[in-house]
């Protein structure tokens, strides 16, 4: 059957990787970004590399009025709608302790956005009976920590939402995958210091797929991050509130 | 945009500097990126020398600006990021039909790199160098402002661009002419040639679309020069190639990996390994025109000293007379590794500063060390003195007067990049070194 994917943020590195990944798999693509000349130039390579279709569709998750063209973009394709979430900002704590809107805005970015977007879509998707949805969240979001909770803590919101998400798409034939990246080398991590292990987009774009394929709940991508995160979430609290990790 | 501390380093691992390197993910992160600091941009780093080195400047690594702009399948006309891996085109295009109509020795390769650098492919003879099949080209200038640059519209600035080492400006995009290809498999004929006289011989006499010789720089007195020549052509066989998965050199390797009683037996054995009446072998495209992508990071093989690639072209009058006090040599010092090719070129150039001309062309490696440089040196010279060039992608050694010597074209060259970019924004390790940009 037909399968359409949205790959919303598709101007970012992981979004471009995994939209090429579809596209080498001759699936539909809707790419939802900010900036419509790198999304043409995208869909132009997304069509080059194999895509059944690839429309480009502006999108800023902080305006709602910006979903629903991208909800009929992928309704105007047959079969299947599956979706990979790729947005979300990270600002510095520092800047959100500075000023709390900064922290609504990563909010509004990593948690409320997408789920609003999600929510907005699920019907569309139990319709069709099946899908994918690729939330990606973090490994920031399996406990909070010194230096970036506040992003933290919306990631964490997100993995929430879409475990409830699995259970409600679960009984259409639909899936969520819970995606929690560690460190990628993209525009976000570049000249950053205290990067490690840090993996190529088209890396975790490999993983996502086969996440899909397999159907997985939760993928920790590189794998060995969930040991690592096994770790840190072990780490009894009265003494993790004295670390700075 | 950040900008990020790194070593850059050529291929070579000899020459290296600190860098600081932007990476912009969209053609607009560039002009941001040109209106705060200008810089050269580099792709891949398989420049084994310092082309693609700035020490203590900045640099723009164009490696994430790899999008495909366009396609035409009916004729072969491909619109490319200058970030494009040469392997990623003919990965995406090969099963349509078409590939490129240049190769260089590595897939890595990007657009944008094969352009500055006019490279050229085991078909040289046949279709000259990859600038020969480029469109169109656009460019930003110091200013950060794009400018589309045709052979027709400004013939000067395009020819300065091809093979210009990144002086004209940061190459963004280009449009090329592919070639068609009808399979991904390649029927390969191997031979052997017993000497330097009859590996020429064989060489000048070959017709085939895909021709190269491997030569034993170990071999010496009777057997000077020997080696194995092979010419293939695209088959139209629809098999699916058998693709093996490659492997990675994981640290430095010891000294002794390389040693000349251990290359010697080496080549031994692999000129051995062909029949002496030769024989015919299928392989894939990327086994054949990338033999060494399937060795990750191969370059740690010669260990932390790094290594010199020495490569010359040689006009055909004098070609054997030189080839043949080289490889003596060569053999004499007995430092060559197994890695060297000798191959017939065709008159083929796109660039002012394009690095063929009719005859041959010698490339071989050496680990570094102090008698390596000295051997090289007096490689340099033989190839100066016999009216040839070294080329740009691969020296680390050569000095100013013999880049004037060698490029005749340079003056010409200089007058457009002065205009392009007066501020020498673009300069890079390599262009100081050699003063490409002094006048003379």
């Amino acid at each position: 059957m037909s399968q359409t994917w949205i790959i919303l943020g598709a101007g970012s590195a992981m979004g471009r990787a995994f939209a090429r990944k579809v596209a080498t798999e001759g699936a539909h693509l809707v790419l939802a970004a900010r900036d419509q000349d790198d999304l043409d130039r995208t869909a132009a390579d997304c069509l080059a590399r194999g895509a059944a279709s690839a429309a480009s569709v502006l999108f800023d998750v902080r305006k709602p009025e910006s979903f629903a063209p991208i909800y009929d973009a992928a309704k105007a394709n047959d079969g299947i709608i599956n979706a990979a979430v790729f947005v979300g900002s990270m600002a510095p704590q520092g800047d959100v302790d500075a000023d709390p809107n900064t922290g609504d805005l990563t909010i509004q970015d990593s948690f409320t956005g997408p789920v609003n977007f999600l929510h907005g879509l699920a019907p569309i998707m139990e319709e069709r009976k099946g899908g994918t949805v690729l939330g990606i969240g973090s490994v920031a979001g399996d406990r909070g920590r010194i230096g970036n909770y506040t992003y933290g803590a919306a990631k964490a919101g997100f993995h929430t939402y879409l475990s409830g998400l699995r259970n409600r798409l679960n009984r259409s034939g639909g899936h969520v995958v819970t995606v929690k990246p560690g460190f990628v080398d993209t525009a976000m991590t570049w000249g950053i210091e205290g990067m490690f292990l840090v993996a190529s987009p088209e890396e975790i774009a490999k993983d996502l797929w086969t996440a899909h394929e397999k159907r997985k709940n939760t993928l920790y991508t590189p794998f060995f991050w969930r040991y690592i995160m096994a770790i840190i979430k072990s780490i009894p609290e009265p003494i993790f509130k004295k670390l700075s990790v | 945009m950040r900008w990020k501390t790194v070593e850059l380093t050529g291929w070579g691992r000899v020459l290296s500097g600190k860098a600081e390197l932007a990476r912009p993910e969209k053609p607009a992160a560039l002009s941001g990126i040109f209106a705060d600091t200008p810089a050269p941009a580099i792709g891949a780093q398989r420049s084994y020398g310092d082309a693609a080195v700035n020490s203590d400047g900045r640099a723009v690594d164009m490696t994430r600006l790899d999008r495909f702009i366009s396609f035409d399948g009916d004729t072969g006309i491909l619109h490319a990021e200058a970030g494009c891996s040469i392997t990623d085109m003919l990965d995406t295009f090969a099963p349509k039909g078409w590939m490129p109509a240049v190769m260089p020795g590595t897939g890595f390769a990007t657009l944008g790199g094969c352009i500055a650098n006019d490279v050229h492919g085991k078909n040289h003879h046949k279709v000259g160098t990859f600038g020969q099949h480029v469109l169109e080209i656009e460019l930003a200038g110091a200013d950060g402002n794009p400018t589309t640059v045709t052979p027709e519209g400004d013939p000067a600035l395009f020819k300065a661009t091809i093979g210009g080492l990144g002086q004209t400006g940061a190459i963004l995009s280009a449009k090329i002419r592919m070639i068609p290809c009808s399979s991904r498999l390649i029927q390969v004929d191997e031979r052997r040639a017993a000497n330097l006289a009859e590996f020429m011989e064989m060489l000048k006499a070959s017709d085939a679309t895909y021709c190269v010789g491997w030569i034993d720089g170990t071999a010496n007195g009777q057997s000077l020069g020997r080696g194995i020549l092979e010419e293939a052509e695209l088959t139209s066989s629809n098999m699916a190639p058998k693709l093996r998965k490659p492997r990675k050199v994981p640290f430095n390797a010891p000294k002794f990996a390389l040693s000349p009683p251990t290359v010697r037996l080496f080549n031994r054995m692999y000129f051995n390994r062909i029949p002496k009446q030769g024989r015919g072998v299928l392989r894939s495209l990327k086994d054949f025109f990338f033999p060494l992508d399937k060795i990750h990071d191969w370059n740690k093989l010669y260990g932390k000293r790094g290594f010199h690639q020495f490569q010359c072209v040689l006009p055909d009058k004098i070609a054997e007379r030189t080839l043949r006090d080289m490889l003596r040599l060569i053999a004499d010092a007995g430092l060559a590794s197994p890695l060297a090719v000798l191959k017939r070129t065709g008159p083929g150039r796109a660039g002012s500063l394009s690095f063929p001309m009719e005859g041959f062309t010698l490339a071989l490696d050496f680990p570094n060390s102090e008698k390596s440089r000295a051997l090289v040196a007096q490689l340099n010279t033989l190839a100066a003195e016999a009216g040839g060039r070294i080329y740009f992608a691969k020296d680390s050694l050569a000095t100013a007067a013999q880049a004037r010597q060698m490029y005749p074209e340079l003056a010409e060259w200089q007058k457009t990049v002065e205009a392009a970019d007066p501020d020498g924004v673009f300069q890079t390790d390599l262009v100081r070194r050699l003063k490409l940009r002094t006048p003379a």
